[in-house]
């Protein structure tokens, strides 16, 4: 097998920064904030690059759409082994407003454009929380999707993967092309190491515009208002059971 | 790695841990035989009768009710006191009310943090109160424009962390206990740390504390200016002291804008010259934006990924090299990094590593340095010393000790803050060997002694380096030392068995 593979990688905040909403509640502070590849998406170009180790696929493309500073999610990738970059530009109020249905049109484009076998995604991204890209995706080029995988093997020209779903584990087989979405424990990311990471410097990375692709990325959603969540009201502690019995009665719990 | 998988290696590691804290510990008393319990009374009901006057009940922990051994053996394992009682008080005003009562009562304390210390200062050696500070832990004030906080000394490091994080400031110091403890112990010990390279030690970030004295009268030095030149400045004595000269309620912090950028990176070396010439290099061209500078040798970083089971991204080199910087610019302390390490790879100094990509990366490439300490303890006993000598020599008395030693430990390792001369040489066996022990030492604190480096750069002497004061210290100033203590704490009641070499007649 020598298959093609897409891989998304979204950037996003940094899973550890303590999140805050802007003063005007239009949105969250990004600006002087520290952001990284989307951790479901370092395990699908993890996933793509150790297929690529065994010979299982020839070349790794590695897709991210957003403002200048994708380039460096891009560079991420290039450095754990994804051959080339592509970035869709997109930033300021229209990139606010991107939804994973935009994301999953300039996927299925690409996916035509560049002979793709098989799109690799992160199952969700850490700051929508959507799980929604893969399946659209499959949808729209019309392929078989395995999302939430655990276990991917490659066989006899089709996909055996197994999924991580509420009951526990399903095994499916997926026709090759398909996209598959990547689960915590499909595998443990890499770290990039220098050498690589001076290599991907010279990898190419091209640049697109949404409209090259056919996208039209104008907002299909407004952002009415967004809020912390309400502030957690302190517990009591009291001394006995009969103590915690009159507590609940006073609040009307009892 | 299947669950499956995941779950049997969580189950291994947890039994390494338990196992390691189901060892039993002897006494200090019977280990250290020719250690005399001094002249102090012997804790009565009518003692007790006063401490649970002015305390409440949960303040006040006895044996007989309460498992104290928490509070009598320390974090390494390596000693065990006898104390029977742990007063556990809320304000400096109890705090002033114990010792007070103590001085005249004439009833032995030991003061106890978050017992992380590595050197049993922190634990009793006979049956010494312990004067736990754990109930005082509010973060007081945090003012973010001028950066200082106030905080009371049983706050655990990670906690004022924390808290500093939201009004934008970061702690000017960090260390791998920092989940255990707590401020006031790291100002009695002056605890050094890993950013102790950009941030300078306590003797300089701490404005000012409120201290307890012996006799129970409270020193407030508590001043938050960053210039006050009016007087002694008495503060500086007790950061350091381990709980000889006073016990340290409050602290006044200066503490540093959170940068907003911070980039960690992970070398493999192959030879001491260039890991020398790497910290030449960035301290040349990282410049103001350098944070840390760490040295780990491959014995380290074996016993940490094989004990602990973590991940390294490079392996098989000689020396590994943890490098951090921390800036207000992303885009200019990045470009800088890269252009350093281009340079760096180009000429064969580094030949292998890895830059975190994101705060998983980081955090899992420090703890390959912060939890060698944890690893080590699981191979038995541990043989620790903390050393400070001159750059070119860091790497030295590992290789001397090697050969020294020969077959007897399970391992010789070296690692420790490069950027400061304060190297950590750990020798490990399966128990406690005195034979081993008599070969480390005094070898160890004479080839110290001899480069005029320091035998405790940042542990302290507590109980187990006491007697090596002399190797770093000039009888004069261990003259004047014992003078100073004489006139703060004449009963010597403020944790006894400390810090000072057994009195010779002549002093």
């Amino acid at each position: 097998m020598s298959l093609r593979i897409l891989v998304g990688c979204k950037r996003v905040i940094d899973y550890a920064v303590k999140i805050r909403v802007k003063p005007d509640k239009s949105g969250v502070i990004t600006e002087g904030v520290k952001h990284s590849m989307n951790p479901f998406d370092e395990i699908a170009i993890e996933e793509a690059v150790r297929m690529k180790e065994k010979k299982i696929a020839k070349e790794i493309v590695a897709f991210s759409c957003g403002p200048t500073q994708c380039q460096e999610t891009l560079r991420t990738a290039l450095a754990m082994g994804a051959d080339r970059g592509i970035h869709v530009e997109v930033s300021g109020p229209e990139y606010e407003t991107l939804q994973p249905l935009h994301i999953s049109k300039m996927l299925a484009k690409l996916a035509k454009d560049e002979q793709i076998d098989l799109i690799i995604v992160g199952k969700q991204a850490i700051d929508d929380d959507c799980n929604q890209t893969a399946q659209m995706t499959a949808a729209l080029l019309d392929w078989p999707q395995a999302t939430s995988a655990s276990k991917i093997e490659a066989k006899d020209g089709s996909l055996q993967v197994v999924r991580e779903i509420d009951g526990g584990l399903e095994t499916i087989k997926v026709k090759l092309p398909s996209v598959v979405s990547a689960d915590l424990r499909l595998n443990e990311p890499r770290y990039a190491t220098l050498p690589n990471i001076m290599k991907a410097k010279k990898k190419p990375i091209k640049k697109l515009a949404p409209k090259d692709l056919g996208v039209d990325v104008s907002p299909r959603i407004q952002v009415v208002t967004v809020e912390e969540p309400p502030v957690r009201q302190a517990g009591a502690k009291v001394e006995n059971v009969d103590a915690v019995v009159e507590k609940l009665k006073a609040l009307g719990h009892a | 790695m299947s669950a499956i998988n995941k779950l049997s290696v969580g189950i291994r590691k947890f039994h390494t841990t338990a196992s390691r804290l189901r060892k039993y510990v002897e006494l200090t008393a019977v280990r250290y035989p020719l250690l005399k319990r001094g002249n102090f009374s012997f804790l009565s009901d009518r003692h007790l009768g006063f401490f649970q006057s002015i305390l409440s009940a949960h303040q006040v922990l006895t044996d007989e009710l309460n498992d104290l051994s928490g509070y009598n053996v320390d974090w390494m394992r390596s000693v065990r006191g006898s104390s029977r009682l742990v007063l556990r008080p809320k304000t400096t005003e109890e705090v002033a009310a114990i010792l007070q009562y103590c001085n005249v009562q004439n009833i032995a304390i030991c003061p106890q943090g978050g017992n992380t210390g590595l050197v049993g200062g922190s634990v009793p050696v006979f049956d010494e109160v312990v004067l736990s500070l754990e109930l005082m832990d509010e973060v007081i004030s945090v003012d973010e424009l001028s950066g200082v906080t106030i905080v009371q000394a049983g706050c655990v490091l990670e906690k004022l962390e924390t808290v500093l994080h939201l009004s934008n400031l970061a702690l000017p110091l960090d260390l791998g206990a920092k989940g255990s403890c707590q401020i006031g112990g790291n100002v009695a010990t002056n605890a050094g740390g890993i950013r102790l390279l950009r941030y300078g030690n306590l003797h300089g970030s701490v404005l000012g504390l409120t201290a307890v004295l012996a006799n129970g009268q409270i020193m407030d030095c508590l001043n938050t200016n960053k210039k006050d030149n009016t007087g002694y400045d008495l503060k500086q004595l007790f950061i350091g002291s381990e709980g000889t000269l006073g016990v340290v309620t409050q602290v006044a912090l200066q503490c540093q804008p959170k940068p907003s950028s911070v980039q960690v990176g992970f070398f493999g070396l192959n030879s001491f010259e260039n890991v020398l010439e790497t910290l030449r290099l960035s301290k040349r061209n990282l410049g103001e934006i350098l944070s840390s500078c760490e040295l780990i040798d491959q014995s380290s970083l074996e016993c940490v990924t094989k004990q602990l089971e973590l991940r390294s991204p490079i392996n098989n080199f000689p020396f590994y090299m943890l490098l951090e910087t921390a800036g207000s610019n992303a885009g200019h302390d990045a470009e800088k990094l890269n252009s350093l390490l281009e340079i760096l790879i180009n000429n064969g100094t580094i030949v292998d590593g890895t830059l975190a990509v994101d705060s998983a990366q980081a955090k899992n490439l420090w703890g390959l340095r912060e939890r060698i300490s944890e690893a080590l303890a699981c191979e038995g006993y541990v043989y620790k010393y903390d050393v400070s000598v001159p750059i070119r020599q860091f790497y030295q008395l590992v290789d001397d000790i090697r050969i020294r030693l020969g077959n007897l430990p399970i391992r010789c390792c070296g690692y420790g803050h490069l950027g400061d001369g304060n190297l950590h040489l750990n020798i490990t066996s399966h128990e406690y060997n005195p034979i081993l022990l008599n070969r480390i030492e005094p070898f160890v604190y004479d080839w110290v002694g001899q480069e005029r480096g320091s035998v405790s750069a940042e542990h302290g002497l507590g109980l187990k380096k006491r007697d090596y004061m002399e190797y770093s210290k000039s009888p004069t100033a261990i003259h004047w030392m014992r003078r100073v203590k004489k006139l703060f704490d004449p009963n010597n009641i403020l944790n006894p068995y400390k810090i000072f070499p057994e009195q010779s007649s002549t002093d």
